[in-house]
């Protein structure tokens, strides 16, 4: 106990120094934020429930679209911010921008998880790879769809409103740094919380057999539908701040990204051990150095790569590095290991 | 949007017509992902990036002045391979694991081919023309180009030569047999990996043919792949595994029902409204299924 919590205050003192200690790095530490939020949300459905969704691109995507017209819409008509040609002749005063954008990310926080809640009884009912599939779906029919609404900037895109005049340049990053970091924090509290109740127990037995933890009385859809709107809840705040930070809302290349956010969560998560509090954390972090070196030194071969790192870390790794220490160390874990049971144990083929 | 089309009944025949020559080729993509997934328990996400490889296969043909229905020889053989090769590389690795994981490293080696295409082809939209003219229906009031027909009919010949193949011959045989009982199949002396490699190479060699036509009758770009997958996947799903005939119809009720959601919600909502519809399918299948307490599996 005392351990942890040295290791959590060092985290959190680095957290709040970090900005500081590399102001050249704010963008790419507030991003990595967000990288750890989508891999700690898509653990809770993924990991824990073991519903492998594609689709939490489907949350975070409407959070960027909704905080931004929140944002927007509150104070100026959204249609003419997003016609296209012209100057934009509305600006938002500092009083108005951060207004609107702790509404918007509270609307954007909100209105998933109610649609988590609306479409979970629909789709949650599907199992496995039809879940997968049907959630990869209604990613990319999101962007599609939402790429043709002329209100939102259709096919043109949506330029959040820009960060406003303060006297001090470095502000911008370090607002967005700090927005994001807290929710990290609290994502991961929150998080915490839950994997410390009964709930993560009726979720891994969803994981494990869903059909025997119905026959003991679970209710299982019930929590299902839970757990997604824990997610979405958090996928949108996420997607809220990042439509911020980047600027700029596209439909299919920065909202409903399903090619590149839509597998980075996926992909971070199982780097670093699904169905592990700490394993997204460490996947995310580890994935966005490696993508960041590749992106800036290898311009061009970064989805190659992605797809090579995806194919060798599914097919030779699919136990994330977790999952791989818990083998290696499983005293550590708590788990009670009888050596002589061990050496009996023998694996059938 | 205006509704033009029911105003006008040789626009709805016309739309039918597009979209049952259309969907004779998702059906003979989605013949080929029926044939994999029943066979090897795999699904297969690059399925639409293997047309699209079959589609610059022609397309340089094309380029080349070598006529580009030559493609749909070539092709299917440099596919055959190219199957094959994956196969070897990832696909034996994933046979016999979670779908899961199939799914998840196949849209790794989906994003690898849509990037090396990327570099290797070029971000253009092409297309191979083959100069074969358009036909003229009921005063010229209903527009089929013959590229569309010339390649219905070829992926008809190809649907039913592989028909026959796998009822007739000892290959066909034995894919049969392993996808019925792999274990009692390789007890019995049929080489269940020489099995899956064939299989394999036989769906990306029909996904050559099929990315040929479509690289001549449609364009083909290496970000398209996606929605040729989901197609498929759909068809499959609609028709059940193991069903030809269903395949063939789901196959050209979709061409059908794309044509019209263009036609009536406009071009910008075509992948969407395929990808809603994939999204709808499963619901309804869900709750009819649950009426019995079932799920689909």
């Amino acid at each position: 106990m005392n351990k942890n919590i040295i290791l959590y205050s060092a985290i959190l003192i680095f957290g709040i120094a970090a900005p500081f200690i590399f102001p050249a790095f704010k963008v790419q530490l507030s991003i990595l934020c967000i990288l750890i939020i989508l891999a700690i949300t898509w653990n809770v459905q993924g990991g824990e429930m073991g519903y492998n969704t594609f689709g939490n691109i489907l949350f975070y995507g409407l959070g960027m679209y909704l905080c931004a017209s929140v944002q927007v819409g509150m104070f100026f008509p959204l249609g003419e911010w997003t016609e296209g040609g012209g100057e934009k002749t509305f600006v938002h005063t500092p009083a108005q921008f951060f207004q609107g954008f702790a509404v918007g990310l509270a609307v954007a926080a909100v209105v998933p998880a109610i649609i988590a809640g609306l479409i979970g009884y629909s789709i949650l009912g599907l199992r496995g790879h039809y879940f997968a599939i049907c959630t990869l779906g209604l990613g990319v029919a999101a962007g599609e769809i939402s790429g043709g609404i002329e209100i939102i900037g259709a096919g043109q895109g949506f330029t959040t409103p820009p960060f406003p005049n303060v006297d001090r340049l470095e502000a911008r990053g370090e607002f967005f740094y700090f927005c994001s970091f807290v929710v990290l924090v609290f994502t991961f509290l929150a998080v915490k919380a839950i994997y410390s109740t009964r709930f993560k127990l009726v979720l891994n037995a969803i994981r494990d057999n869903e059909d025997k933890a119905e026959a003991m009385g679970i209710q299982t859809m019930k929590y299902k539908i839970i757990g997604w709107m824990i997610s979405a809840f958090f996928c949108g705040l996420a997607g809220g701040i990042m439509g911020g930070l980047v600027g700029y809302i596209d439909s299919t290349d920065v909202a409903f990204d399903g090619r590149e956010m839509g597998v980075f969560m996926v992909l971070m998560a199982i780097l670093g051990g699904k169905g592990t509090l700490w394993g997204p954390v460490i996947g995310a972090t580890l994935f966005h150095i490696f993508k960041e070196g590749f992106w800036t030194f290898f311009l061009g071969w970064q989805y190659v790569a992605l797809g090579v790192l995806i194919v060798v870390i599914v097919i030779y790794f699919p136990e994330g590095i977790m999952g791989w220490l818990r083998e290696k160390y499983p005293e550590r874990f708590g788990e009670v290991v009888d050596e002589a049971d061990r050496k009996a144990q023998v694996t059938l083929k | 949007m205006d509704f033009l089309i029911f105003q006008v009944p040789m626009l709805t025949l016309q739309a039918v017509l597009d979209g049952l020559l259309l969907g004779v080729l998702f059906a003979l993509i989605a013949y080929g992902m029926a044939l994999q997934w029943g066979v090897m328990n795999i699904i297969n996400i690059a399925q639409g990036d293997l047309v699209i490889l079959g589609g610059y296969i022609a397309y340089f043909m094309y380029l080349y002045g070598i006529h580009p229905a030559w493609g749909v020889i070539v092709s299917p053989i440099i596919m055959y391979f190219v199957g094959v090769i994956i196969y070897k590389l990832v696909i034996n690795k994933v046979v016999d694991r979670d779908l899961f994981i199939s799914i998840l490293a196949t849209f790794g080696i989906s994003i690898l081919f849509m990037q090396l295409m990327n570099f290797a082809f070029g971000a253009d939209v092409v297309l191979a023309n083959s100069g074969y003219g358009t036909t003229m229906l009921f005063d010229n009031s209903v527009t089929l180009p013959n590229s569309k027909i010339f390649s219905a009919f070829i992926s008809i010949v190809f649907a039913i030569g592989l028909v026959i193949y796998m009822k007739k011959s000892k290959l066909g045989r034995a894919i049969r047999a392993t996808a019925q009982n792999a274990r009692a199949a390789k007890i019995l002396g049929v080489d269940t990996e020489k099995v899956y490699a064939a299989t394999f190479g036989i769906n990306a060699a029909l996904c050559g043919v099929a990315g040929a036509l479509i690289s001549i009758t449609f364009t083909i770009h290496p970000y398209m792949g996606l929605p040729y997958t989901i197609r498929s996947f759909m068809i499959v799903i609609v028709a059940g595994l193991g069903n030809l005939p269903g395949v063939a119809m789901s196959g050209m009720g979709l061409g059908v029902f794309e044509e019209f959601a263009d036609y009536i919600l406009g071009t910008e909502f075509r992948i969407g409204s395929v990808f809603l519809l994939l999204v709808l399918i499963l619901v309804y299948r869900r709750f009819k299924l649950s009426r019995k307490r079932e799920y689909l599996k």
